[in-house]
C-alpha cells in the first residue's frame, strides 16, 4: 500500500503521542481559567440553588438552621398568589415583545432603505439601549409623574381631564413599564434587523421589481420571510430577557403598587434580600430555571422546523 | 427621469417623517438636560421651558459631584470595575476562546459544549449561591468581588470564539513550525489578527459593566464603594423632590457611555449585529 508522504505519521508513534499529550496540556491550559471560573461562578452555584431549594433556611439562622423541608417550598409557591400575580405579570409582559419586534422590523426596513442620515437614525433610536437603565428609569419617573409630569401636563393641556397615573396607578404600571421597555428595547432590535436585511439578496428585489411588485408585495413576500431567522432569534431572546426583567422595576416600582409590577426576579430578589428566606428564594430561583430552560428547548426543537432558511 | 424624482420625493418624506418619530427617542435625553440646568422651583413649569430662564447649572452640578452623595468618588470606583473587568474578562475569554478553536484536543469540544450550556443559566438563578460563597470567602462588598464576577463571560468566549475560527490555521501551523508553541501562536499571531474583534467586545463589555445595576446593588454594601448607577438609585431616593438634581446625576451617568459609544459606534453595532448579542 502506497502510503501518501503526508498522511505518514511524523517519526515514531511515542512521538506522534507525546505530541498529542503536550497539545491537550496546551488547550486545557488556555481554556483552564474560563473553566474554573465558570465552574465556581456558575456551576456550584446552580448546583446550590437545587439544593437549597429543598431547604426552610435564612441568612441569620447560620448553618445549623438548616431545616431540610422537601418539596414544600413548592407546594408553598403554588398558594402564594404574590407569586403567582408575579408570573402572571411575567407572562403579560411577553406582549411587549412582538410590539417592539414589529416597530424594530418596520423601522429597520425605513432606515435601511428609504432615508437619508441612515447613521443619525440608528444612534438616535440606540440611545435608550447604550443609556444607564437607572438614569433612563429616573427620567421615566419624572416624566411620568401623576400631577406635575410633563407627560400629564401635555395630556391636561390636551383637554384630557383625568389623564391616567401612570406608574402609580395599579392598573396602568405594569402598562407603562411595558412602554419604556419598548422604548429602550428598540435600538437593539433594530440593529440586528439592519444586519440581517444586509444578507438579503439585492437580486431577489430586482426580480420582483421586473415583476412590477408593489412595495408591500415585496415586504410581505421577500422581506418578511427572509428575515425568520432573525426574527427567531429576537423572539427567543425576546422571551428570555422578559424573564429576567429586575432593574426597571427596581428603580421604578419596588413591584409596587399593591403587587401590580411585581415579576418572577423581583420576587426572588424580595424574598432573598428583604425577607431573608433563602430556601423560598432558591425555589423561586429553580422556576425561573426551569422556564428559561424550557424555552431554550424549545427553541432548538423549533429552528430546524420552523425557520426559513 | 419622473421616476427617479419620485422616488427622491419619497425617500424625503419617509426621512421627515423619521426624524419625528425619531424626536420620541431623544426627547426624554433633551428634558433631562434641560432640567439639569434649571432651578428646582422650574423644573415643571407648564408649557416645558426648553431654555432655562435662570441657569443654576454649575449649582446643580457641584451639589451631585462634591456634595453628600460625591459623583466623583463613585465615577471613579466605576471606572476602575469597568476597566479591570474589561481587561480580565478579554484576557481570560480570548485565553479561552483560542483553546476551543485553534487546540485540537479530544476533551476541547465537550468542555466548550459545558461553556456554553452555563450560558442557559439566569444570571438571578444563581445569585443567593453566590452572595453565600461571597459572604464565606470575603469578597462581599469589594469591588475585587465586583469584578471576578463580570469577568468570566460565556458570551465573550463564544464572541471571540468566531473570530478565532476565521483565523485560518496554516498561520498556526506555520508559526509552530517555526518552533513556537502555541502560546507564542497566540500572542505573536493569532491576537493581532483578532484585533477587531477584540475591541469590540471590549466596548461592549465595558458598557455593560458600568450599566449594571444588579451586582452591585447585591455586592455592594458600603456607600463609599458604590458604582454609578447604585449611587444614582440612591441620590434619587435621598433628594426625594430635587428633580433637577437628580437629572444632574441622570446626565453625569450617561455621558461617559455616550463617548465610549460615540467613538467605538461602529464597534458596537457591528459587535450587536454580529453575534445578536444583548447584555
Amino acid at each position: 500500500m502506497a502510503q501518501h508522504p503526508a498522511a505518514a505519521p511524523i517519526g515514531r508513534g511515542g512521538r506522534r503521542k507525546s505530541l498529542e499529550r503536550s497539545e491537550t496540556l496546551a488547550g486545557f491550559l488556555f481554556v483552564s481559567p474560563m473553566l474554573l471560573g465558570v465552574f465556581v461562578l456558575v456551576l456550584l452555584p446552580i448546583v446550590a440553588t437545587f439544593v437549597l431549594s429543598f431547604a426552610d433556611w435564612n441568612f441569620v439562622a447560620g448553618w445549623d438552621g438548616i431545616d431540610w423541608i422537601g418539596f414544600d417550598n413548592f407546594r408553598k409557591l403554588l398558594d402564594d398568589s404574590l407569586f403567582i400575580r408575579s408570573v402572571r405579570n411575567n407572562l403579560i409582559f411577553l406582549l411587549a415583545v412582538p410590539v417592539y419586534m414589529i416597530i424594530s422590523m418596520v423601522l429597520a426596513v425605513l432606515i435601511d432603505r428609504y432615508v437619508y442620515m441612515k447613521g443619525y437614525f440608528k444612534v438616535a433610536y440606540f440611545m435608550p439601549y447604550i443609556s444607564n437603565i437607572v438614569a433612563v428609569a429616573v427620567v421615566w419617573q419624572v416624566l411620568f409623574h401623576p400631577s406635575y409630569g410633563p407627560i400629564n401636563q401635555t395630556l391636561k393641556a390636551l383637554g384630557m381631564s383625568d389623564p391616567p397615573k401612570w406608574i402609580a396607578d395599579p392598573h396602568f404600571a405594569l402598562a407603562s413599564i411595558m412602554m419604556i421597555t419598548v422604548w429602550i428595547s428598540i435600538g437593539f432590535n433594530l440593529i440586528v434587523y439592519i444586519a440581517g436585511l444586509q444578507s438579503i439578496p439585492r437580486d431577489l428585489y430586482e426580480a420582483a421589481d421586473i415583476d412590477g411588485a408593489s412595495g408591500w408585495t415585496k415586504f410581505v413576500r421577500i422581506t418578511v420571510p427572509l428575515l425568520s431567522p432573525t426574527s427567531f432569534f429576537l423572539l427567543v431572546t425576546g422571551i428570555i430577557s422578559t424573564f429576567k426583567v429586575f432593574d426597571i422595576i427596581a428603580v421604578l416600582t419596588q413591584g409596587g403598587p399593591i403587587g401590580s409590577t411585581s415579576m418572577m426576579v423581583w420576587y426572588l430578589y424580595d424574598q432573598a434580600f428583604t425577607n431573608l428566606k433563602i430556601g423560598y428564594a432558591s425555589s423561586v430561583a429553580v422556576v425561573l430555571f426551569v422556564f428559561v430552560f424550557l424555552i431554550t428547548l424549545g427553541q432548538w426543537a423549533a429552528q430546524k422546523k420552523w425557520v426559513n432558511y | 427621469m419622473y421616476a427617479i424624482t419620485r422616488l427622491r420625493l419619497g425617500k424625503t418624506v419617509v426621512t421627515v417623517i423619521m426624524l419625528a418619530l425619531s424626536v420620541l427617542f431623544l426627547l426624554p435625553f433633551v428634558w433631562m438636560l434641560v432640567t439639569s440646568f434649571k432651578t428646582e422651583n422650574e423644573v415643571f413649569v407648564y408649557p416645558i421651558q426648553w431654555i432655562p430662564k435662570h441657569w443654576n447649572a454649575v449649582a446643580n452640578y457641584k451639589e451631585v459631584w462634591f456634595g453628600r452623595y460625591p459623583f466623583y468618588l463613585y465615577y471613579w470606583n466605576s471606572l476602575k470595575i469597568s476597566i479591570a473587568t474589561t481587561l480580565v474578562s478579554c484576557t481570560v475569554s480570548s485565553l479561552a476562546a483560542y483553546g476551543f478553536s485553534k487546540v485540537r484536543f479530544k476533551a476541547g469540544k465537550w468542555l466548550f459544549f459545558i461553556v456554553l450550556a452555563t450560558y442557559m443559566v439566569p444570571g438571578q438563578a444563581i445569585l443567593v449561591p453566590q452572595f453565600i460563597l461571597y459572604r464565606n470567602i470575603g469578597l462581599f462588598d469589594s469591588h475585587i468581588g465586583l469584578i471576578i464576577l463580570g469577568s468570566f463571560s460565556v458570551l465573550g468566549t463564544f464572541m471571540l470564539r468566531q473570530f478565532f475560527m476565521g483565523v485560518s490555521n496554516e498561520f498556526i501551523e506555520s508559526a509552530k513550525i517555526d518552533g513556537a508553541g502555541h502560546f507564542r501562536a497566540f500572542w505573536s499571531v493569532a491576537l493581532p489578527l483578532v484585533r477587531p474583534g477584540v475591541a469590540t467586545y471590549a466596548i461592549l463589555r465595558f458598557i455593560w459593566t458600568w450599566n449594571d445595576y444588579q451586582n452591585p446593588l447585591i455586592f455592594l454594601r458600603t456607600d463609599r464603594l458604590y458604582t454609578i448607577p447604585l449611587a444614582m438609585q440612591k441620590f434619587t431616593s435621598m433628594s426625594g423632590e430635587f428633580y433637577s438634581l437628580i437629572m444632574a446625576a441622570a446626565v453625569s451617568a450617561i455621558v461617559p457611555l455616550l463617548i465610549v459609544f460615540i467613538i467605538g459606534q461602529k464597534n458596537v453595532i457591528e459587535g450587536i449585529a454580529l453575534g445578536g448579542v444583548k447584555g
